[in-house]
């Protein structure tokens, strides 16, 4: 099947318009609206329950939105089908939260099994691909073990290089640094800009960690379970120093705060949702 | 590094009198061109492994990570002999990128399946898993059987509501499926009977010889079958997955042991209702045999006088009896082939299947032994 393409936003990757969420005909994010600019590190942030992987699993096609749409490159994926969907799905790869490793297989096999698929790679070839995007993630050591012999922060390294596996245009990352230690937090923040800066991967990185945040992202949407959509669209330091929203100047400065009464003060101080759109 | 720049790669490799050797690579370096680039650039090399390989990379207009598997698949080759490799016209952002290329096992790559143990070993391990298991199946028998004593002595400890959910599902919901079976396996047996007995004019035997295989063997034997398939599976997947997930681990720091708390439940539920449904299996395999009977033109009245006249109450409890074996068997069989899961996602799927296939070897055992055991005390 093939679809009518649009044309990109100018420099836009990704375009989401006036997407709306549901489950089970109940809205749980509606009129939400942004651009991911090619190359940027973007990050989807909010408190729990917000919407945030609801949004990022809409991106990558796992369900359909309810209102709106969302664009890969020009292409609706929603609205996809065959082999227009396999060509839209090869654009990015996706390291889930749990990282989703294949048990079965060991994690070289893992990081090969895309190759295997794609590529006319020979076997030689994908066995050493796949060695160096475990060397991206320091994993090289454990290309032959099973994903259930891995730490958990060494799955979620496995799922970034299985991600990776393709040299995708686009990676999301759905809460990488969620129960990682400081330091291998902080170097998976690293390899985010690393490979960001050297290869101009697109990043969507869903997150609520700030620390991550200040390291990685361009520009951040911020959800707000609240209101049901987004609340701002900015750098992480315009949202921290200048953003008029109580709750996201409060979610973006909580570090700094020594009390969690300002959090809760502010949690009752939902303002309006972003209305232009978020384009850049 | 630019992305728009599309142009096929292209290789040069020279050598200079000392045997070291030069690659030049050109131009768009990902997965489309890796082959090619592969096929110009390693093999040469393999051929001809030099002591020091040079790779001027000034001229790549793209590099990937496929790129990345090339250099290092050159490095590997080079240090099989103990050359080096290093590479020249790199740009100062580039840098960091190719430097991961180089492997901190520089023979790392060509990477075998792990070696398969011989037969000897082989052997070895699976005796050693098979008294393993015999040596948990003791450990856990003797475990359930103080747990059940201290439910019988303290009832109000034992989970009543779970016990009887389970029940219901274990029970009630096999209902149709035990009567079903019953029915269909009564109705062949006395078809299947009576074409033979009719040589000898003995078709009147048919209900005798239903009532009596029914009654003492078959009823127990297919309700046990039945709840193997459903519930020993059922129990097996249950308290896997919660192995799995830890909870197992929870309850047990929460000081509730998993035995007295998940597995007396669905023990005592299973021995609850398999003898109720072995009566059920019982008398729908009646109905069916009647069904033939009928047809082959005998009364009811001769029917029903046939079949007590050819069971006693000591066949009908011998094979209730049974059925409160099987029960406990494959109940607890499942649980324990839960709690034995080992990490991974086939590994329920495992315990499950396990779980199966050991309920339904064991109870057929257990109906030889007390097969054995009823003959001698003349039951």
């Amino acid at each position: 099947m093939t679809q009518a393409k649009s044309q990109p936003h100018d420099g836009a990757i990704i375009q989401v318009e006036r997407f709306r969420a549901a489950y089970g005909g109940k809205t749980v994010l509606q009129d939400v609206n942004f651009d991911v600019n090619r190359g940027e590190v973007l990050v989807l942030a909010g408190g729990s329950g917000c919407g945030k992987s609801t949004v990022l699993k809409h991106m990558i096609g796992l369900y359909q939105p309810a209102d709106g749409r969302i664009l890969i490159d020009g292409e609706d994926i929603a609205a996809s089908s065959g082999a227009d969907r396999e060509r839209i799905l090869r654009k990015f790869g996706v390291a889930f939260q749990g990282g989703a490793l294949f048990g079965n297989m060991s994690v070289l096999e893992n990081v090969r099994l895309p190759m295997e698929e794609y590529t006319d790679l020979s076997r030689e070839m994908m066995d050493m691909v796949a060695l160096t995007k475990l060397r991206l993630v320091s994993l090289e050591h454990a290309a032959q073990k099973l994903p259930a012999e891995l730490s958990g922060g060494m799955q979620k390294r496995a799922a970034i290089a299985r991600a990776m596996s393709l040299d995708p245009a686009i990676v999301f990352l759905d809460e990488p640094s969620a129960g990682l230690d400081p330091i291998t937090s902080a170097d998976l923040d690293e390899l985010i800009v690393d490979l960001n800066a050297m290869l101009n991967m697109t990043f969507v990185v869903v997150t609520h960690e700030l620390p991550s945040i200040f390291r990685i992202a361009d520009r951040v949407v911020v959800l707000d379970a609240a209101v049901k959509t987004m609340v701002a669209l900015d750098s992480p330091d315009k949202l921290r120093d200048s953003h008029p929203n109580p709750w996201v100047h409060s979610f973006f400065n909580r570090e700094a705060s020594t009390s969690q009464e300002p959090l809760a003060a502010a949690a009752s101080a939902h303002a309006a949702p972003v209305k232009n759109g978020g384009r850049v | 590094m630019t992305t728009t720049e599309i142009a096929p790669v292209q290789v040069t490799v020279s050598r200079d009198a000392g045997g070291n050797a030069r690659v030049g690579l050109a131009g768009r370096l990902d997965a489309t061109t890796l082959p090619e680039a592969w096929s110009q650039a390693v093999i040469p090399i393999r051929k001809n492994l030099p002591a020091q390989l040079t790779v001027d990379v000034a001229g790549l207009s793209y590099c990937d990570g496929a790129g990345l598997g090339l250099f290092a698949e050159l490095r590997r080759s080079v240090a099989v002999k103990g050359g080096s490799m290093q590479l020249t016209g790199v740009r100062p952002e580039q840098q960091r990128f190719l430097d991961m290329s180089v492997l901190k096992d520089p023979l790392a790559g060509q990477l075998q399946p792990a070696p398969q143990p011989g037969s000897i070993t082989q052997l070895g391990k699976s005796t050693w898993l098979i008294i393993e298991d015999l040596r948990q199946l003791v450990a856990f028998t003797g475990e359930l059987t103080v747990t059940l004593f201290w439910a019988a002595t303290h009832p109000h400890k034992v989970r009543v509501r779970e016990t009887l959910r389970i029940a219901q599902k274990a029970g009630a919901d096999a209902l149709g499926v035990v009567n079903l079976l019953g029915l269909l396996i009564g109705l062949i047996l006395a078809f299947q009977t009576a074409a033979p007995l009719e040589r000898f004019g003995a078709q009147p035997m048919i209900p005798t010889i239903v009532a009596i295989a029914m009654a003492r063997e078959m009823a127990a034997l297919i309700t046990a079958i039945i709840l193997a398939g459903r519930s020993g599976s059922a129990f097996a997947a249950e308290i896997g997955t919660m192995q799995v997930t830890e909870e197992l681990a929870a309850l047990k720091t929460l000081g509730l042991e998993p035995v007295r708390f998940l597995v007396v439940p669905r023990v005592l539920a299973a021995m609850l209702v398999t003898p109720l449904l072995s009566v059920f299996c019982l008398l729908l395999s009646l109905v069916g045999a009647y069904i033939v009977m009928a047809a082959l033109g005998y009364s009811l009245s001769f029917y029903v006088n046939a079949v007590i006249g050819a069971i006693t109450y000591r066949d009908f409890l011998g094979g209730v009896f049974k059925a409160f074996v099987f029960a406990l068997i494959v109940a607890a069989i499942g649980c324990l082939r839960g709690m034995q899961t080992k990490s991974g996602p086939g590994a329920v799927g495992d315990s499950t299947t396990r779980a199966v296939v050991a309920g339904i070897v064991l109870t057929i055992l257990a109906d030889a032994v007390l097969g054995v055991v009823f003959y001698y005390i003349g039951i």
